[in-house]
Order: C-alpha cells, then structure tokens, then sequence
C-alpha cells in the first residue's frame, strides 16, 4: 500500500481547481462527521431546554404579529397582498429567518468549532455541511407551521408548490454563499457577525417581508435591486400560488451564487490555516 | 510497509507569530488575501513579529520516537501544530507519509450535555472514524475507558479523570503512521497511565513513528531514542536523546553572562575581607564543577575585635525550582560554633557530597555578627553549574550497583 505524502510549505499556490476538488472530496468523504454534529448539536438543544423547537420560529412569529397588530388597528396603512395578509406577514418573516439563519449558519458553526480547530485535524467543510443539516432541521419546522397558517386561512394549495422546494434550495444556496464568503473575515474580528445582523435588520424593511413592493419611487428602486427581494418574493409567490414577478432576477442571483459559492468553498479552505493561526491556542 | 522509512521529514522550518493582538489580526486578514494567490514571496519579520520557530530541521523513521524537549514557550506546541497541518509554516518545508493521528487534545468534540456513550461518536466522527468502525469498537471503548456504569451519564457530570480516560479511549482506537503526542500521558491514575504507555508501545512496536512532547524528562528517555531540543524557537540539538536532555537541561537556567556576582556586602572597616577563594575555582564569574562532589569556600579575612558566634548560611538556588532551596543550611545544622580571635585568620566553608546533575544554581553566602545584629558579609547569585552526566535524567547522580547472582 502506497502511503499518501502529505507537504506543508509556505506557499499554498495550488491550482485552485485542485483546491476545490480537494474540497468537495473531503465534503463527501466526511459525511458522517457532519452527520454527527448536526445530530450532536440538536440532541443538545432540545435536551436542554421545555420550550425547545419553538425558539426556531418564536422570532419571526412575534415580527409578524406585531404587524398584523398593525395592519389590523389601522396604524399603518399597507397596499393589498392579494392574499390575506397575515399569511402575508407570516409567511414573509418565516421565508426571512430561513435566509437570514443560512446567511448566519457557517460562520456560527465554525466559530463554535474554535476549540477543536486549533487542535484537531479534521475535514473543515464538515462545519459548514454540519450547519446546512441544522438549518433544514429549523426550516422543516418552519414550513411546517407556514402549512398550517395555509391551512387556517384557507389559502387553497397551488400546483406552483411543487416549484417551491427548489426556490427553497435556491434560498439556502444563496445564504450559505454570502455566509461561507464572509466567515473568513468574520473569523478574525467580531464587528462582522454583528454589522452583519445590523445590516440585515435594516435590508429586512427593503424586502417585501411584511409589505409589498411599492408601485412606484424610491423605495421601488431599491427593493427591486436588493438581490434578496427575487429570492424571498419568488418563494412566497410559488407557496400562496402568486405568479412570481421577479423569476428572471432570481434565477440571475442563483446562477451568480454557483461559481461564488465554489469561490467561498476554496477561500475557506485555503484561509483556515491563517486563522487558526491567528485564534487563541 | 518499508523498514527505516523516513515518515517525517522536517526542513528548515520557520515560523512567525505577532506579540500584539489587534497588529496579529489585521496581519490575518492580509494573509488571508495574499494567500489566495498563492504567497510564495519571502516572509520578512513584520513590526511586532517575532520568530516562534527558526530553521528547525529533523527526520524520523518508521519505529522511532522522538522527544520533544524544551521549557514552555519553547515552541514546541507550534512545532507539533504544524506537523499536524493546522497551521502553515512561513519557510521550509514538511513532508509527512502516512495517516497523521494527534493525541493533543482529548474528548474533542465532546458535548457535556450528552452522553458518553453519545459522545464516544461525537469524538470517533472528529479524529476521522466512520460509523460502522465506531458501533464495532464503542464497547472495547467503554471496557478501555473502564466507565461502563456511567456510560450513559452525561458527560458534564463526569470527572476530570473519566473524560480524559473516556477521551483517551476513543483516539486509542486510531492506528496512524505518525503519532503526536502532546503531554497527554498524565491522565488518569497509575493504572490507567500504565495501559496508555502500553497501547503507545504496542504502536511502536507496529511501526508507528511518534513525536512525544512531555516536561517529564524519565518518560522522554523511556520512550524516545531520538531527542530535538528547542529554546526560544531554535533548534539547540537533533539526535541522541540523552544529548539532547543535557540541550535542554542547559537552557533552562539562562544564566545572563554580563551580570556580575551580587557582593552586597564584603565585610567593614573592623572585619576585612582579604579574599575569597572557590573551589572549584570561579571562572568568568562562574563556578564550574565537572567531576567534583565538594564546594569549598575560603575566606581571608582581618578582623579587629574579637568576633563571637557568627552565623554563616549557605544557600543552592536551583533557577528550575522556584520558591524552593535546593539546599539551606546554617553552621548551627552540626552545632558549629563560630569564634574569630582578633587578627588575620581563614573561614573556610565546605559542602560535601554534591552529586547533582544538570542543573544551574545560584549560591548565596551570608555572614551575621551573634545573635545576627549585623550583617557582615553577603555575596550573592553566584552562578554554579553542575554538568550533565549520561544516563541520569533526575537531579542526582547518586552511585548505582548492579549484581548479578547465578
């Protein structure tokens, strides 16, 4: 048997198809590793805690809530959803938390690992797959209780949601890209996680989260250039049985976050060592 | 599988790190972009930097252990983390064939909310074992560990021992080529270290090249036939082991050659000190003693009044042992009673039966008037080094016999 020879030398100059192969080998090759820790960690959090699963979607309900309080005393005034508007408001915040939790998801999963980063060799991609498995735990919980609220509201089910696994493939695609581009980064300094969750707070109220797109001015400008507009309208659209608008922009962002995501996957592989350099011992 | 196979191959390996926390980070995320494109310039100290590592240079063999030497902040867990592969070296290179298993950190992956039994996958899935080699090792697992009762207790509730043996068990499992160890050895009680000893030597024995860093110089030469030691990042030997402890034991004290011997006081204008003399003879401000078991300390002095009942103490301060002597006394330890008669005269001082190894120390002399009202002479920190003699790693040399009866 022939032994693998493994260099370690200052310069990483590897061709960076290589780069990525390696990567996806070790993705596939540590399957049961990221297995385990999503398992490990979900174990953890439920036996931990009474309330358990409904810490995953009390957030967004309460978000929601407070604007079908809104909408309904007649505080504010919002245009026609075309469905009702608490399947509106729910649906919105719920499709929001999926987004904003795969944006969040490998850089919490890694930061989390530190400890056994700095220690143990073992295949980092399993981080970020490990994350993608507790994320689609969260979510499937999610979409469950948007099912109900169709339910309740008598929403009645379209052919359109045979489309919606893939528009929600689509969302995680694009989370997890940002989130694995920016996790290097936010590795090394804190001010990332948090300017992160500033600018999603606000980027929430550009995004037809709890209100459409206005017919026109400003605000119709920026919402219908926010690349996270396509991605949350297109979903809502496929569940209510909307006909989705923005189909051109969303399949445009999907097909920008591919290469990107591949991107992410090298820079991740590749900034790993730096950064355990750089983390406490 | 070769025999004498060379599995690591260490050359001229640096590595930097930076003092400074916030410089370290920004110089991170540089790295981070410079590294993408492959940054095959030469590294220069950057402001703040410092090197952790200077052109170390090793190899090791199929079968051989190495001991790692060196006090802490040596170097030596960046050497190891290196070896392992978790962080890159900023000149030379390492080549390493085969599996690479770490015994650095125990129970990693453990989750204190779990079980053990759950955690004895957690930790397998870490150090790289599938699923199927788990379900059919977690029993030996359990009986290795010998936790079998609280098997299914969550793993907070253990104590420090039971985690590490739990811990212990589970990488015990791997069968790598190269094996690092990162003083992990001092697990458990005597038992259970003795099963760790023997698992490490069964692997030997199947060809397994270790790297052993441990503080417990017995365990280094049990263990290893080969030693490097390191001091503040470089290399200061590579080869026998029982060299490279005499290295190390060297480095530790650090004696700083341009201090002078501390005279604080040498005697006043009624008691005159002519001179003193040392045996062995002070050289360079330094007392060197080869083969010599006595140190003899002879003082010339001229006194004016009749001096009564002195105190002389006497004191060994091994730099290794902080807060400790290694020796003290007073002339009062055999009732000796000191008196001068006026005039000139020799205070001689002597210390029998030094059979010390490897050490350096400091010795302290003081002289007190009766009842200790004065202080009359006090020369202190002057540097005695006791050389190194093969084959005894303690502190001692004392003599040995062996007989054999047929």
């Amino acid at each position: 048997m022939k032994l693998e020879t493994k260099i370690y030398q200052k310069e990483s100059n590897v061709h960076i198809g290589k780069l990525l192969k390696e990567s996806l080998k070790d993705i596939y090759n540590s399957r049961f590793l990221s297995k385990q820790l999503a398992v490990r960690d979900i174990k953890a959090q439920y036996r931990q805690s009474y309330l358990g699963i409904m810490w995953a979607f009390i957030t967004p309900l309460t978000t929601a809530f407070v604007w079908v309080f809104l909408n309904l005393t007649g505080t504010i005034k919002l245009t026609d959803t075309g469905i009702p508007y608490p399947v509106y408001a729910f649906s919105g915040t719920l499709l929001w938390s999926i987004l904003k939790e795969a944006i969040d998801s490998p850089m919490t999963s890694t930061i989390a690992a530190k400890g056994i980063l700095s220690k143990i060799n073992f295949p980092k991609e399993a981080l970020l797959v490990s994350g993608i498995y507790k994320l689609l735990f969260n979510s499937f919980v999610k979409i469950l209780l948007l099912f109900i609220f169709l339910w309740v509201f008598k929403v009645s089910f379209h052919t359109s949601l045979l489309l919606f696994p893939f528009a929600f493939i689509g969302t995680i695609v694009f989370g997890t890209t940002i989130g694995i581009l920016i996790t290097p980064i936010g590795m090394l300094y804190n001010d990332v996680k948090k300017v992160i969750n500033l600018g999603l707070g606000f980027l929430m109220y550009a995004t037809p989260v709890v209100y459409m797109v206005p017919k026109n001015g400003l605000m119709k400008t920026i919402m219908e250039l926010n690349p996270l507009t396509p991605i949350i309208a297109t979903t809502r659209d496929l569940i209510v049985g909307q006909t989705p608008i923005y189909t051109t922009y969303f399949i445009i962002v999907l097909v920008a976050c591919i290469p990107l995501l591949l991107l992410g996957l090298v820079f991740y592989r590749v900034s790993i060592p730096v950064l355990v350099e750089r983390m406490s011992a | 599988m070769k025999e004498n196979e060379v599995l690591v191959k260490v050359e001229n390996l640096s590595k930097k790190f930076c003092k400074d926390l916030k410089t370290s980070l920004w110089y991170g995320v540089k790295d981070l972009f410079t590294n993408v494109r492959g940054n095959s310039k030469e590294r220069t100290l950057r402001s703040q930097e410092f090197w952790a590592l200077k052109n170390i240079n090793f190899e090791l063999r199929r079968g051989e252990c190495l001991g790692l030497i060196g006090h802490n902040g040596a170097g030596k867990s960046t050497l190891l983390k290196i070896l392992n592969g978790l962080i890159n070296p900023d000149e030379g290179k390492v080549t390493i064939k085969g599996r690479v298993g770490a015994l650095i950190e125990l129970g990693a992956g453990f989750n204190p909310i779990l079980t053990g039994r759950e955690n004895i996958y957690n930790n397998g899935a870490v150090l790289g074992f599938t699923k199927k080699e788990i379900d059919s090792k977690v029993e030996e697992i359990i009986d290795f560990a010998e936790i079998r009762e609280f098997i299914e207790m969550p793993v907070q509730n253990y104590s420090s021992g039971m985690k590490v043996r739990l811990g212990f068990s589970v990488a015990a499992q791997m069968e790598p080529d190269v094996l690092i160890i990162d003083e992990v050895l001092a697990v458990g009680d005597i038992n259970f270290q003795l099963k760790c000893f023997d698992r490490i030597g069964e692997l030997r024995k199947n060809g397994v090249a270790i790297v052993l860093v441990s503080h417990n110089l017995h365990q280094i030469t049990t263990f290893c036939n080969r030693g490097i030691a390191i001091s503040k990042g470089n290399q200061l030997y590579y080869g026998e082991v029982e060299k490279s402890i005499e290295y190390y034991k060297d480095s530790l004290a650090d004696f700083n050659s341009e201090k002078e011997i501390e005279k604080v006081i040498t005697g006043n204008k009624n008691f005159i000190i002519k001179d003193v003399n040392f045996s062995p003879k002070l050289i360079n401000s330094n007392i060197n003693f080869n083969n010599e078991t006595e140190l003899s300390i002879k003082i010339k002095y001229e006194t004016k009044n009749k001096l009564k009942n002195l105190d002389v103490d006497i004191v060994l301060r091994a730099s290794i042992m902080s807060g400790i002597d290694f020796f003290q006394a007073n002339n009062k330890v055999n009732s000796s009673v000191i008196d001068l008669n006026e005039g000139e005269g020799e205070l001689s001082i002597t210390l029998k039966d030094l059979h010390i190894n490897g050490l350096k120390m400091y010795l302290f002399i003081a002289i007190f008037n009766e009842n200790r009202e004065e202080c009359i002479f006090w020369w202190r920190n002057i540097p005695v080094k006791f050389n190194y003699k093969n084959f005894y790693s303690g502190i001692t040399t004392n003599k040995i016999e062996f007989s054999i009866d047929d």
